[in-house]
């Protein structure tokens, strides 16, 4: 029996190696599945709380045409969490109960939504910086070994750059705007850029799953590469927007070929992680909230579902 | 400018502004995903339509007036929404309650004008009424399903379908301009508004197993510019951007 599951196992990383995708009905480590639904659940909660945020300036856009992108964005958002919660339940677990993960905690979603959106540049910022950060992660995992993750983040990436230009867009018709509007701008940008960095999570010394993800190929790139990489892409951006560089540290290093950034404040990250960043207890109850006060509607819903089935069988 | 073309623009273009405004407050919090993204595209057909009436009606103003204008920069009695769609989110059953009569109005309305004299309007309306079509649906079946449901739902929805009655008066009472519009072959015919909206009611609340409420009276004022008190909190929120920073390109 031994025998059999390390053949199986050494099988089972030979086709992730060849390039082949591991399909739900397929055997697969107990560990792999473990650990997808604990990162396709995390990923699809970060969509999810992530529209609370952006959400809240929706009544308050101030075009008619920024309105409706800004709504048509968030409800992208939950379309993204959509597909993550149906790839996630191939692996055999209930909608339900994630959720019930993420309402008490034992699940995280990413720590970025745990920030606030005050002011109407932050849809520009959040747009650039924060959906730049995710496609970054994202784009990698088209090509993860699980099929049904690789093939969700094949239409999430499309519709993530797309909220990508048009947050760049939000930042640019500040920047060409009035005084007043590019300092909002510039202000924005300086509150997003440290969380934006710390999207990429913990140093990698610090990172505990990177050689597991590598084989299975949830990473292709450890989090320290991938945060050179976004911050080597977006200095450009902001000097194309023409505002100031929210970090003094940042300097081209001709010898590395990367920009030079100076450190993160990791107590903070740490803290916004545990549970104690400024909105924190405020995303979490919203969900709960909208969960909770729904209950008799899904209820309903399911009863209606149930009297109809019988009815047809009646007939 | 044509100020009665102007004022029926308007007229149009108010209550899908001030319902989708309602409903987008709901995105993120829904019932669950699938509703929450469904109202949220409801909202979006909505807020695409307001463009269409407003595009117009800045240009049939003239000087310069902008759709952003028009729906940003009036004051509350200059808003010519029914009340009903100002009604707050008290919950999923006020909500959908809300949109099953605005629906089956909308709906009625919309397939009245597509056969407008003004081609405008009835290119409008043609490509409206396949959106509304798909709302009326939605609403419908929540009706049902919630009517239909639990012990709870049906009487959430019941209680939510009786208050709302209250307010559906005003989506017949014809005002001048929309008389005119009648007239000229432009609007619709308002007997034939009220008879549609009847029959697909309470047939959709048969089914549902609901009681038709009877009442004899109704709420009113949006369509003349007196308002209940929430849409002074609506346009806090809605204008806050143009207000307070006014005259800037966003
Ligand atoms: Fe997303
Ligand atoms: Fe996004």
């Amino acid at each position: 029996m031994e025998i059999d599951i390390n053949r199986l196992d050494l099988e089972f990383q030979a086709k992730i190696d060849s390039g082949k995708t591991i399909e739900p009905k397929d055997w697969m480590p107990e560990k792999y599945r473990k650990t997808h639904i604990r990162q396709i659940s995390q990923h699809a909660h970060s969509e999810i709380v992530g529209m609370l945020p952006e959400g809240n300036w929706i009544t308050r856009a101030p075009s008619m045409r920024r309105k409706v992108t800004l709504l048509a964005k968030v409800q992208d958002e939950g379309g993204h969490g959509l597909y993550l919660y149906s790839a996630c339940e191939t692996l055999g677990i209930s909608r339900d109960e994630l959720f019930e993960q993420l309402h008490s905690g034992k699940a995280k979603y990413s720590s970025i939504f745990n920030y606030p959106a005050v002011t109407w540049a932050d849809m520009g910022a959040v747009g650039w910086l924060v959906d730049g950060a995710a496609i970054m992660n994202q784009v990698m995992l088209t090509r993860t070994s699980f099929g049904p993750y690789a093939r969700a983040m094949v239409r999430i990436c499309k519709e993530e750059s797309f909220h990508q230009r048009q947050g760049f867009e939000i930042m640019l018709s500040l920047c060409n705007g009035t005084a007043v509007q590019k300092h909002m701008a510039q202000e924005s940008l300086n509150r997003w850029w440290w969380p934006s960095l710390m999207m990429f999570g913990p140093r990698d010394e610090e990172s505990t799953h990177t050689e597991q993800a590598i084989k299975w190929k949830i990473k292709l790139k450890t989090n320290d590469e991938l945060r050179q990489q976004f911050v080597d892409q977006t200095v450009p951006q902001i000097e194309l927007l023409g505002l100031e560089l929210p970090d003094p540290a940042i300097k081209w290093n001709e010898e590395r070929g990367h920009y030079d950034f100076g450190a993160i404040d990791w107590d903070e990250f740490w803290r916004v992680v545990g549970g104690n960043g400024p909105c924190n207890r405020e995303r979490l109850s919203a969900r709960k909230e909208a969960w909770e006060k729904g209950a008799w509607v899904r209820e309903a819903a399911l009863a209606y579902a149930e009297k109809q089935e019988s009815l047809r069988e009646a007939v | 400018m044509n100020k009665s073309l102007y004022d029926y623009l308007i007229l149009l273009g108010d209550s899908p502004l001030i319902l989708g405004h309602r409903l987008s407050e709901l995105c993120g919090h829904g019932p669950n995903l699938e509703t929450d993204i469904a109202l949220s595209n409801i909202a979006l057909d909505l807020f695409g339509q307001v463009r269409n009436w407003y595009q117009y009606a800045a240009e049939v103003h003239g000087e310069g007036k902008t759709e952003d204008d028009i729906a940003f920069l009036r004051y509350e009695h200059e808003y010519r929404n029914v009340v009903l769609t100002e009604q707050p989110n008290k919950d999923f059953a006020w909500v959908i309650a809300r949109q099953f009569y605005f629906d089956a109005w909308h709906f009625s309305l919309l397939s009245q004008l597509t056969e407008s004299r003004d081609e405008r309007i009835s290119a409008i309306a043609a490509k409206s009424i396949k959106e509304v079509t798909y709302h009326r649906r939605f609403s419908s079946e929540w009706v049902k399903r919630l009517g239909d449901g639990t012990e709870e739902s049906h009487i959430r929805m019941q209680n939510a379908i009786a208050h709302f009655a209250m307010y559906k008066g005003e989506l017949f009472e014809e005002t001048n301009v929309e008389k005119e519009m009648f007239a000229s072959g432009t609007g619709a015919d308002f007997k034939v508004l009220k008879t549609q909206f009847d029959s697909f009611t309470n047939e959709v609340l048969n089914d549902a197993g609901l009681e038709i409420p009877q009442i004899d009276w109704t709420q009113r004022g949006g369509k003349q510019g007196v308002h209940s008190e929430h849409l002074g909190y609506i346009l806090t929120d809605l204008q806050y951007m143009q207000r307070a920073y006014p005259g800037m390109q966003w």
